[in-house]
């Protein structure tokens, strides 16, 4: 098993990308903490990996709060004794161009995708220097490396995502912790379909991925387990896009 | 490090390495023969081909030798052809082979310029070229190019090789591109320094080894640089299903050098 005896701390494990993610490390011997504020579906999930035999546990975790972080790696080191691997995932989604965006929703955005992906940094570095290393996986978007018609927020919010990932590689590799970006494209999730509620503007958004398909939750999963295991020890301050060849044209 | 797992992440697919006799290329080679999968080890030099074949006997996987020169259309074309005849298809191919001198644009001999483009680049694209129509023959495949941080990065006295593998990460998003419809992912990987008998001719050839070595890895933030199977790695994630919405990328295994 890929991450056995490994401890991971998924925000926004409760659904989509985090969810799948929760549930492939678990599969392959990681012992979960799922962090989101969505309980109920939180709490699911983590019964469903509990049922399969897997160590897993919910916590409530708001990422734009410090005390809800300081919480939630707490819970990683004393129910699971350390803390292996961070994998910042939580955000949120707002379309719109330049104009359209009201300043006060930038700041939510910014908040959550932005200094959510910091804060929980910020918190795993000493713990991970205590288990002597580790992996953070920042779900950032092929939206922090192109711009896009459909949302100015979004995409500058990622690009800060982008940047930390690196910044936090270069200044922490003599620690042993390892800081890598994925940049998924259109990816079929709840998040998705809240930008894209009908099936005509999923087709159009379909029609521009060279690959033909919109991503699954599972194909940004299997680059997380890459990034998180010991297979990517050489991996560090990498941006690993799983767009469907967007970004490539 | 990696040698006592096994694993099925490539099980049952036809997997093509060139340059798969030493270094990086063997270590995959390796890695391919412990997740499932038929390995033909390709290199110029047959014997070292030969030698890694006996490797994946050993660990119980199936491989074949073949001698090929990447910079000669008649010999790519040979390799393709004794392997498709012999195992019907090609699921996976590795453009590995290359080498790279040390030299500024000044002191570059056009020969040896012409030398370098023909393996690094030229490899690449002759590869390419015989086995993309086999791949949408069979409905599919995945092609993984070795390029390097030296592609996305200048490097001192390395003019020729980083023109070459700048060149392979341009070509590689381009044939993404083209042969996306076809059910071919093309993406590259772009190693840091790596522990290898190239470098480590390179180190005994300086004038102070350890000083030039201390140097080398002072360019990778992790302080160290990287070992064949963490190359390795990073290909059987691109070669295997795992990655099947990944196309036309550039996956960095650099300790972080390309990164500042």
């Amino acid at each position: 098993m890929r991450l056995n005896g490994k401890v991971a701390l998924i925000s926004g494990g409760a659904r989509g990308v985090g969810a799948a993610t929760a549930r492939l490390f678990a599969r392959e011997g990681a012992r979960v903490v799922i962090g989101d504020v969505l309980e109920r579906e939180g709490r699911e999930v983590a019964s469903e990996l509990a049922a399969t035999g897997a160590e897993a546990v919910f916590v409530r975790l708001d990422v734009t709060g410090e005390a809800d972080w300081e919480r939630a790696a707490g819970e990683a080191v004393s129910r699971f004794g350390k803390l292996d691997v961070l994998v910042n995932n939580a955000g949120i989604y707002l379309r719109g161009f330049v104009e359209e965006t009201d300043p006060g929703d930038w700041d939510r955005v910014m908040e959550v995708n932005a200094k959510g992906a910091f804060l929980g940094t910020r918190i795993a570095i000493p713990a991970m220097r205590e288990s002597g290393g580790g992996s953070i996986v920042n779900i950032a978007s092929f939206n922090s490396l192109v711009g896009t018609t459909t949302s100015a927020a979004y995409n500058a919010s990622k690009a800060a995502v982008c940047l930390l990932t690196k910044s936090t590689a270069v200044q922490y590799a003599e620690d042993g912790i390892r800081a890598n970006a994925i940049h998924p494209g259109p990816i079929r999730t709840a998040m998705f379909t809240s930008g894209f509620p009908d099936e005509e503007a999923v087709e159009r958004r379909r029609a521009l991925v060279p690959l033909g398909r919109i991503g699954t939750a599972e194909d940004v999963a299997h680059g997380a387990l890459f990034l998180a295991s010991d297979e990517s020890s050489y991996v560090t301050g990498s941006d690993l896009v799983i767009d469907g060849g967007w970004t490539a044209q | 490090m990696f040698a006592e797992n096994r694993g099925t992440r490539l099980g049952g697919k036809v997997c093509i390495v060139t340059g798969g006799g030493s270094g990086i290329g063997r270590a995959i080679c390796l890695l391919f023969g412990r997740e499932g999968a038929t390995v033909v080890a390709a290199d110029k030099n047959a014997e070292s081909a030969a030698r890694t074949v006996g490797e994946l006997e050993f660990l119980g996987a199936q491989g074949m030798a073949v001698q090929v020169d990447v910079s000669l259309a008649e010999s790519v074309r040979g390799m393709v052809d004794v392997v498709v005849e012999q195992h019907g298809r090609i699921d996976v191919l590795v453009n590995n082979a290359g080498f790279g001198f040390a030299a500024t644009v000044v002191e570059t001999e056009e020969a040896d310029w012409d030398r370098l483009m023909s393996v690094n680049l030229k490899g690449v694209y002759l590869g390419c070229k015989y086995v993309v129509p086999v791949m949408i023959r069979q409905g599919g495949g995945s092609i993984v190019n070795t390029a390097s941080a030296a592609g996305l990065v200048g490097v001192p006295d390395r003019a020729a090789y980083c023109a070459s593998k700048g060149g392979v990460i341009a070509m590689t998003r381009a044939m993404a591109i083209d042969h996306v419809d076809d059910g071919v992912r093309i993406n590259c990987i772009a190693p840091g320094t790596v522990e290898s008998p190239y470098f480590d001719e390179i180190f005994a050839a300086s004038e102070d080894p350890a000083a030039l070595r201390r140097l080398m890895e002072a360019r990778h933030p992790m302080g160290r640089l990287g070992t064949p199977d963490e190359v390795a790695c990073g290909v059987l994630y691109l070669a295997s299903d795992e990655s099947s919405f990944v196309t036309g990328s550039v996956l960095s295994v650099d300790g972080g050098m390309t990164a500042r």
